[in-house]
């Protein structure tokens, strides 16, 4: 009998969270602005970060000023460009001409070769060529740095010219694992799951709660039989549906557009991602819990969310950050979504390999739904 | 067992400072229209909100069919049904939609199509079943609110202020739901500042600052009002209407068109003859006589400021 009740009752709270479900659906497929979000946002977002941001520079602006004007000087040329990080697009005979052109920025990159060029790759002493570069812009610098090691400059790579195009090793051999063509949307699309889920869902979720209360339904709701915790589930459960649709579009537009591959299995990257949904939703519940209207919702979501990009290591790297602002990533989510999502995605790492920061996403959130649940209770009365 | 739909004793709830409903009793029995009336302020949301659990006392206790509004919040939501003051469904649901979801809340189930279909026709809403609620007049909404809130046929309904945002037609037809409501066996409790709807119901408690200033029928409350009502026509210049205010047995001065009504205190000796000589002092002849106190007199002789002889609308007095 008593059991029979219990169960009754579990039954009635499961029906009157589906309800609450439903509705949200309901209100949501007609609320044409979220609804195009919930697409819009993460197409937008993989387009221009997987387009516009790329930390693998190419095709840098460079005019050219050979006084050797020999057939090697030109070999050594267009080996240059071949390395597509040079894109010749000036051919000077003016060093004050060079000098102009680098400050007014129509160029970032110089290549002298000196009129004795070829006499110069017979000593020991004296370098061959020169290389200008604009230092005033971060990046390029250190990528054309890295010209300068090429074999074709050294004397001892000289051998390979007379063969042709084809150059030397050189003698320290780099390779990159996981993503050996170095491609920035490698690395960025994995990252942007973490970062589109985090913009959506604490929105998402907070304005949701928070506009109950803002149009006065929450003052219907609670003199109902609906009880807190089946409000705020069933508030909750369509935004964990959309935030796996998001996680999908993103894999498929990360595979269509920039062929980035899923090593690991597919089991373990929407695990992975329910836990981080999960993380972000308990986070939005709480700002629900702050927000006495949309739009400050709105406010504290873009709180959360500036630390989350800039210190979760998505856009810089972890290890180069002061000590403070590590501390500060440990709080954040994304930082340890991060982590597990290159690991399940680019590296094959199942869930179990990554559980010390499963561990701390389920710190994050029982933390998150305790604040928010004693804070709702609160807010009501 | 209390065969009162509603008792309370010294309910009181505080917002900081400030006392919003102070230490009221009340007693309601079942199968009636009870209203509050009172001004913006006076306690009325504030109690409906307590009685339905919405709101903690802060001190004093209230039961709802014998149940603590307390302890029994829960059990006493299923056979209650609330309209709050704003219009609290939503906006981009239909009204079957709308219905459907209330309905699920309550758990009513495999019953929810028939009781949706009876009341659209109650309410007169079947033609408005798939508009949504956002895209309705004053008068729809309410109907709507209604309808959600009898939905599950409740034994008490709570209605905050209905009718403030709706026209006199759909007032009255609002009205002719209510007495059929309590015809069936419903509790009514409504809040109100219109006088007419005051009138309406079977008892009546007037509120004023977070008190009940004066309780009982509203034929009660007029005829055991502690004032004599005269009616003055012709003299309805500003200088005479504040002479006649200032007159230390004066309650207070009404303006009707023409005609003013002046509440004396009860038994002033000729206060008629006392009224002709102050006008005349002021070159006014006028016709005077006595009348009815009706709701509204009532109203203004209750929620006077305590220390009693002064004019109704001088604040100074109320300090």
């Amino acid at each position: 009998m008593n059991t029979g009740r219990a169960a009754g009752r579990f039954v009635g709270a499961w029906r009157r969270l589906l309800a609450v479900a439903a509705k949200e659906v309901r209100q949501l497929a007609r609320d044409r602005p979220t609804f195009g979000m919930i697409v819009g946002v993460p197409l937008m977002q993989i387009t221009l970060f997987g387009y516009a941001i790329n930390f693998d520079v190419r095709h840098l602006a460079t005019v050219v000023l050979d006084q050797a004007n020999t057939s090697m000087s030109r070999e050594v040329i267009a080996d240059l460009e071949a390395t597509q990080v040079l894109r010749v697009v000036w051919h000077s005979n003016s060093s004050a001409e060079v000098d102009a052109l680098m400050r007014e920025g129509r160029i970032s990159v110089a290549v002298i070769i000196p009129p004795d060029f070829e006499r110069r790759l017979q000593s020991e002493s004296r370098p061959v060529a020169q290389i200008l570069v604009d230092g005033s812009q971060p990046t390029i610098a250190g990528v054309v740095g890295g010209l300068a090691a090429m074999p074709i400059l050294t004397r001892h790579a000289m051998g390979a010219y007379s063969g042709g195009k084809r150059m030397a090793p050189p003698r320290v051999e780099v390779r990159t694992l996981y993503n050996p063509e170095k491609r920035t949307a490698v690395q960025i699309v994995p990252a942007l799951i973490g970062v589109i889920l985090t913009m959506t869902m604490v929105v998402f979720t907070a304005s949701a709660i928070v506009r109950e209360r803002e149009r006065g339904n929450l003052e219907l709701l609670i003199a109902t039989p609906l009880g807190r915790l089946e409000l705020m589930v069933g508030k909750l459960l369509p935004y964990v549906v959309i935030g796996l649709i998001q996680v999908t579009i993103i894999l498929i537009a990360g595979r269509l557009l920039f062929g980035v591959p899923v090593v690991g299995r597919l089991i373990d990257l929407y695990g992975a991602a329910l836990a981080f949904i999960a993380a972000t939703l308990g986070l939005g519940l709480f700002v629900s819990t702050l927000a006495q209207t949309q739009f400050q919702a709105f406010q504290f979501a873009f709180l959360t969310m500036l630390p989350s990009i800039l210190l979760s290591g998505f856009m810089f790297p972890f290890e180069g950050m002061p000590k403070a602002a590590q501390w500060i990533a440990q709080i954040l989510p994304l930082t340890h979504f991060n982590v597990i999502i290159r690991g399940v995605m680019l590296r094959g790492a199942a869930l179990p390999e990554v559980w010390p920061q499963l561990a701390k996403l389920a710190v994050f959130l029982t933390f998150m739904l305790t604040v928010a649940v004693l804070r709702f209770k609160k807010r009501l009365d | 067992m209390n065969e009162d739909a509603i008792s309370a004793r010294g309910l009181t709830r505080k917002f900081g400072a400030k006392t919003a409903v102070d230490h009221i009793d009340l007693d309601i029995p079942a199968g009636r229209i009870y209203g509050f009336l009172g001004p913006n302020g006076s306690g009325k949301s504030t109690t409906l909100r307590m009685l339905c659990g919405l709101l903690t006392p802060s001190d004093g206790h209230a039961e709802v069919f014998g149940l603590s509004v307390v302890k029994d919040a829960e059990a006493i939501r299923r056979r209650l049904g609330y309209m709050p003051q704003r219009f609290s469904l939503w906006d981009d649901l239909t009204t079957e939609e709308n219905l459907q979801f209330i309905g699920r809340l309550y758990g009513l189930g495999d019953n929810l199509k028939s009781r949706i279909e009876a009341q659209l026709k109650t309410y007169w809403l079947e033609k408005l079943r798939a508009q949504r609620a956002g895209s309705m007049s004053g008068g729809q909404r309410q109907r709507l609110a209604l309808a959600a809130a009898t939905l599950h046929a409740p034994e008490l309904l709570l209605l905050d202020e209905p009718t403030s945002a709706v026209d006199p037609q759909s007032r009255r037809d609002f009205w002719e739901r209510l007495f059929e409501l309590a015809e069936a066996g419903a509790t009514i409790l409504v809040s109100t500042h219109y006088m007419d709807e005051a009138e309406r119901c079977h008892g009546l408690a007037i509120l004023a600052e977070g008190r009940i200033v004066a309780e009982g029928s509203p034929r009660d409350l007029m005829e055991g009002v502690s004032a004599d009502v005269l009616e003055v026509e012709g003299a309805e210049s500003t200088g005479a209407v504040n002479a006649l205010r200032a007159l230390p047995w004066v309650h207070g001065v009404t303006q009707l068109g023409v005609r003013l009504r002046v509440l004396a205190d009860r038994g002033t000796p000729d206060a008629v003859g006392k009224l002709h000589a102050e006008l005349r002092r002021l070159g006014v002849e006028a016709r005077i006589n006595p009348t009815h106190a009706s709701l509204e007199d009532v109203f203004v002789v209750a929620t006077r400021p305590a220390n009693g002889n002064g004019n109704g609308n001088s604040k100074a007095d109320a300090a």
